[in-house]
């Protein structure tokens, strides 16, 4: 019998929230700001649905409901991306070590 | 391009976003794994777009749409102030649950584009997965637009319960999980939408009750389910790049949730069911406070102290982020330092609206990382250390934590502060933190409560260490 899909889509998840689990764990507290920046940003891969919604039987004379929403959820998916590096580089680029000679 | 290789690049995102959470393990290679992060993003965007079927002139509508939000989240990330990082990550969440419910609505009307079947005979497995994204998805935008508007100041901090609300929240949960299970026999546009209402109404109702002090876990728990909403999606879609996400994102929301319940020694159903701080033991509180003698001081008091001291501890808190007293608190270390006094940084867990939210206010005034400490680090330094310098903190320093088993702070790790030389308090008045319970630290004989805006009194103490 033939593996639905679905499991090996199951597994992936599943493995990932272990992987999730243990690399989250080893983030030093002081970065746990831009850890949540960071994850909020990388969310955003969310925009893969977005363009799929946002060209599905698109002929540019045609703009269907669907068009629209994808459209919309690009414009967020893009403000989370954007915002969410550029505001992540932001922090990290502040985090220093004691200058030596001090 | 073939539906093979393209599930390899999704791939390749999938794992170069692991790297991006990876790189945060030190502050050393923390940018380079969000270099890591922003090329696996670039790559399933790419992607994406080639795997798609698209009139190349159509192109032009995703960039417009691409260069609106890419400009509106640029000038967000270079103009916001870092005391306001909480409402920002909480206003990102909303719009991460936002974009996977429109994705899902697009799903539910186009099924045929996204290989789901045609519309209202979709696949069972997918309007289930679909049912499951879109919840999350309306339950994350609602939960934590309330959380914005609380972080922002745009409605009130304290927590808002009325009768009856665990009920009517229990009753939605279940109508929630009914609806998507009559989905899979009936998939007519009622039922759906029904489901996006019910589960906008239900985010909203499960933060209203959290209390402003509790927003740390709030926010970590949206950060949770902004990447279970994604997951979801990703099943709908079956892109393992959104999988791996997903899975990413809401286990790490859940252990800074965790983290951060235990730094208040609750449980994470307590922090839910909310209302804390308002109905606490006024008896505690209302205890002949009056009576018992405090020791107040001045600027120069403090300044002389520190001059004397051999090693000090910072004790930040949330009142310092919201005084902007930051700048100061820099300016004095570096006085300190010149006179040989040896600083450092403590940091309790849950310090701050946001989890790390210190470390990053110090970070940006300048402070050397590694000379911050989180708790089980320095709290053994205390009873070593001359000086104490608390400023905007309360709660976290308080000894009935240890002491006193009916005080509903009791368990909450705390900072041992009271084991110094001697403590200099800053607070404007002497009110009870945000648990509502007295600071028996305020009348012990080696503190000196220094009654003042912190960032004002802070200023005045530089000025009388020259």
């Amino acid at each position: 019998m033939e593996i639905d899909p679905f499991i090996f889509r199951l597994s992936i998840f599943i493995l990932s929230i272990f992987i999730g689990y243990f690399v989250v764990w080893s983030v030093t507290p002081s970065l746990h700001t831009p850890l949540m920046s960071v994850t909020n940003a990388i969310s955003s891969v969310i925009i893969v649905g977005a363009i799929i919604a946002s060209f599905s039987s698109l002929d540019g004379s045609n703009i269907s409901f669907s068009n629209i929403l994808g459209f919309v959820a690009v414009t967020l998916a893009a403000i989370n991306i954007f915002g969410g590096f550029l505001v992540t580089q932001r922090m990290l680029k502040m985090y220093k070590k004691k200058e030596k000679n001090k | 391009m073939s539906a093979n290789l393209s599930s390899v690049l999704f791939l390749i995102t999938g794992v170069l976003f692991i790297l991006a959470l990876r790189g945060l393990s030190s502050p050393e290679t923390s940018r380079m794994g969000n270099f890591f992060g922003i090329t696996g993003m670039i790559l399933a965007i790419v992607v994406s777009i080639l795997s798609v079927d698209i009139f190349f002139s159509n192109l032009i509508y995703f960039i417009i749409a691409l260069s609106i939000g890419g400009t509106i989240g640029g000038i967000i990330a270079f103009k916001i102030p870092m005391t306001a990082m909480p409402q920002l990550v909480a206003g990102f969440h909303s719009l991460v649950g936002l974009a996977a419910v429109l994705v899902a609505v697009s799903a539910y009307y186009s099924p045929d584009s996204f290989g789901l079947g045609t519309f209202q005979n979709i696949k069972t497995a997918s309007i289930i997965e679909m049912g499951l994204g879109v919840s999350i998805g309306a339950i994350t935008f609602t939960g934590s637009i309330i959380a914005f508007m609380k972080l922002q100041g745009l409605m009130s901090g304290s927590p808002i319960t009325f009768r009856g609300q665990h009920y009517l929240n229990a009753l939605l949960g279940i109508l929630i999980i009914s609806l998507i299970s009559y989905l899979i026999v009936n998939q007519s546009t009622q039922i759906f939408w029904m489901l996006i209402a019910a589960s906008l109404l239900i985010g909203f109702l499960i933060i209203i009750p959290i209390g402003g002090a509790d927003m740390p876990v709030v926010i970590s728990m949206l950060n949770s389910y902004s990447g279970w909403a994604a997951a979801g999606i990703g099943f709908t879609l079956e892109n393992t790049a959104l999988i791996i996400t997903g899975a990413l994102v809401g286990s790490s929301g859940a252990i800074l949730s965790y983290i951060m319940c235990k730094g208040m020694n609750r449980s994470f159903l307590n922090v839910i069911l909310g209302g804390f701080g308002t109905d606490s033991s006024s008896n505690s509180t209302k205890e002949t406070t009056e009576e018992k003698p405090v020791k107040s001081g001045n600027a120069e008091d403090a300044a002389f102290l520190m001059k004397n001291a051999s090693s000090i501890i910072i004790v930040p808190g949330y009142g310092m982020a919201v005084a902007q007293a930051q700048h100061a608190l820099r300016e004095m270390v570096d006085k300190l330092k010149k006179n040989d006094v040896k600083v450092s940084y403590a940091i309790h867990p849950v310090a701050g609206r946001m989890p790390g939210h210190m470390n990053v206010l110090l970070a940006e005034a300048n402070v050397p990382y590694d000379e911050v400490f989180e708790l089980d680090d320095i709290n053994n330094d205390f009873a070593n250390t001359d000086v104490a310098y608390v400023i905007g903190a309360n709660d976290v320093t308080n000894p009935v934590a240890k002491t006193d088993p009916k005080s509903p702070i009791f368990g909450m790790p705390v900072l041992d502060v009271e084991k110094c030389k001697s403590v200099l308090f800053v607070k404007r008045s002497m009110s009870p933190g945000y648990a509502g319970v007295d600071n028996e630290l305020f009348y012990r004989d080696n503190t000196l409560m220094l009654f003042a805006d912190a960032k004002k009194m802070t200023e005045d103490i530089v000025k009388h260490l020259d």
